[in-house]
């Protein structure tokens, strides 16, 4: 007997970013603020990260309410019904309900259900993991615009007396909106993970040692010295690659924009890429404090906002943190 | 290959310049990185790793931070060469 054949989806040719949206938390936080608990100082804080100031989410301002704001910019600026949405991929890891995702809610929350929506959780990574999904629902044609979401409110697990990482982290939300492109927007992604260092970045303990009580509300921390290594030896190798796959140089590029996590480890970068003056590389951290998943959407975001770059251009976007995970991709600046 | 004391303190010294601008000359066995030369911890990190590339040896994560004297560095060199 025969049967009719499998239909597969058509396949779009290329992807780009079509439009960016942003929001930070409303509070601005100094160094001398943190600095206390940790018996530090300003001077020291801005040495040893190059944070001035952080910015976090108050008390009656969520997680979920920086994400919206941030879609909502982004959706706007794409030109599209939120109706027209078909995917929203959702990267936090501050998301503070194990299920339901904070993605069906945002997709209901901005006009974009019955939208597929789902949570990705590989930290800093997030936000280009975001994108590599989009890119691919995109082309393989099984969704015409993604809504990619990267939102944290990581004030919400921090320790105030934690030396390692809880003074360089701050509250906000990065959103993109992908769709189908007449010319490439979106290069291969390079990804992966090492679960070796899964210790490397992570919390204090699971929710099951809180739930029992051996431990305290888990709060983050992490082996900086290690990071840093991995973050700059490790990440300076995939962010060449990820130049060598999109067929381009690091003179073709407009931007730098890595995940905003030490000043330290952006500097190294440059260095180790060998990038020439011409391109700009987002030091949003300055101000912002490090976002996580928000923290490359957030500070590309703000490249086009102050003019330091133009629209069209090239931006190697890079996100690494706990896992360890890392994604890196070159995308035409929306 | 066998590395002399004075050849890894000597190239030791030039990373450290270079990472941190501290004088060569600053840079003696008995010097506490921290206490003595004011060498933070992320600093310490790009001068091990440059000390890999150099001397052609492995400095694990979880040695570095027995590595507080500048002779405790070169001591790990020469034995790990």
């Amino acid at each position: 007997m025969t049967r009719p054949e499998l239909k597969q989806y058509e396949l779009n040719k290329y992807s780009r970013i079509y439009s960016l949206g942003a929001a930070r938390g409303e509070l601005v936080v100094t160094n001398d603020d943190v600095a206390g608990p940790i018996d530090s100082s300003d001077e020291w804080i801005r040495q040893r990260t190059g944070i001035i100031t952080r910015r976090r989410a108050g008390k009656d301002t969520s997680m979920m309410d920086l994400a919206v704001e941030a879609a909502k910019e982004a959706i706007e600026k794409a030109g599209i019904a939120p109706s027209e949405i078909e995917a929203v991929v959702f990267s936090t890891i501050t998301h503070p309900y194990l299920t339901p995702s904070a993605a069906t809610l945002l997709a209901e929350l901005v006009g974009a259900n019955p939208a597929a929506a789902y949570d990705v959780s590989a930290a800093c990574a997030g936000y280009c993991y975001g994108i590599a999904q989009a890119d691919a629902l995109v082309r393989s044609g099984v969704a015409k615009y993604v809504l990619v979401v990267a939102a944290e409110k990581l004030s919400d697990i921090i320790e105030p007396t934690d030396r390692s990482i809880s003074f360089l982290l701050g509250d906000g939300a990065g959103a993109a909106i992908v769709g189908p492109s007449d010319t490439p927007g979106i290069s291969p992604t390079v990804w992966g993970s090492d679960g070796s260092h899964w210790d490397a970045v992570g919390m204090t303990g699971s929710l099951l040692d809180f739930r029992d009580g051996t431990t305290e509300w888990p709060t983050l921390r992490q082996e900086g010295q290690t990071v840093f290594r991995w973050a700059v030896w490790e990440m300076a190798k995939v962010a060449k690659k990820a130049l060598e796959v999109a067929g381009i140089e690091a003179k073709d590029l407009s931007a730098l924009v890595t995940h905003q996590a030490n000043i330290r480890i952006i500097d190294e970068m440059v260095k180790q890429l060998a990038l020439p003056d011409s391109v700009a590389v987002a030091r949003d951290i300055i101000n912002t404090g490090n976002t996580s998943a928000a923290s490359v959407p957030l500070a590309m975001h703000e490249l086009l906002k102050t003019g330091e770059v133009k629209s069209g251009g090239y931006a190697l976007e890079i996100g690494f943190g706990a896992g360890l995970a890392f994604a890196a991709q070159v995308v035409v600046l929306p | 290959m066998a590395l002399a004391q004075a050849d890894v303190l000597a190239g030791l010294a030039e990373i450290v310049n270079d990472e941190t601008g501290i004088a060569t000359e600053a840079v003696q066995l008995d010097k506490h990185f921290t206490n003595d030369l004011d060498i933070d911890s992320i600093s310490m990190m790009t001068i091990v790793v440059n000390c890999e590339d150099k001397f052609g040896v492995k400095i694990p994560d979880e040695e570095v931070k027995n590595l507080e004297t500048v002779g405790d560095a070169v001591n790990f060199i020469v034995n790990a060469a």
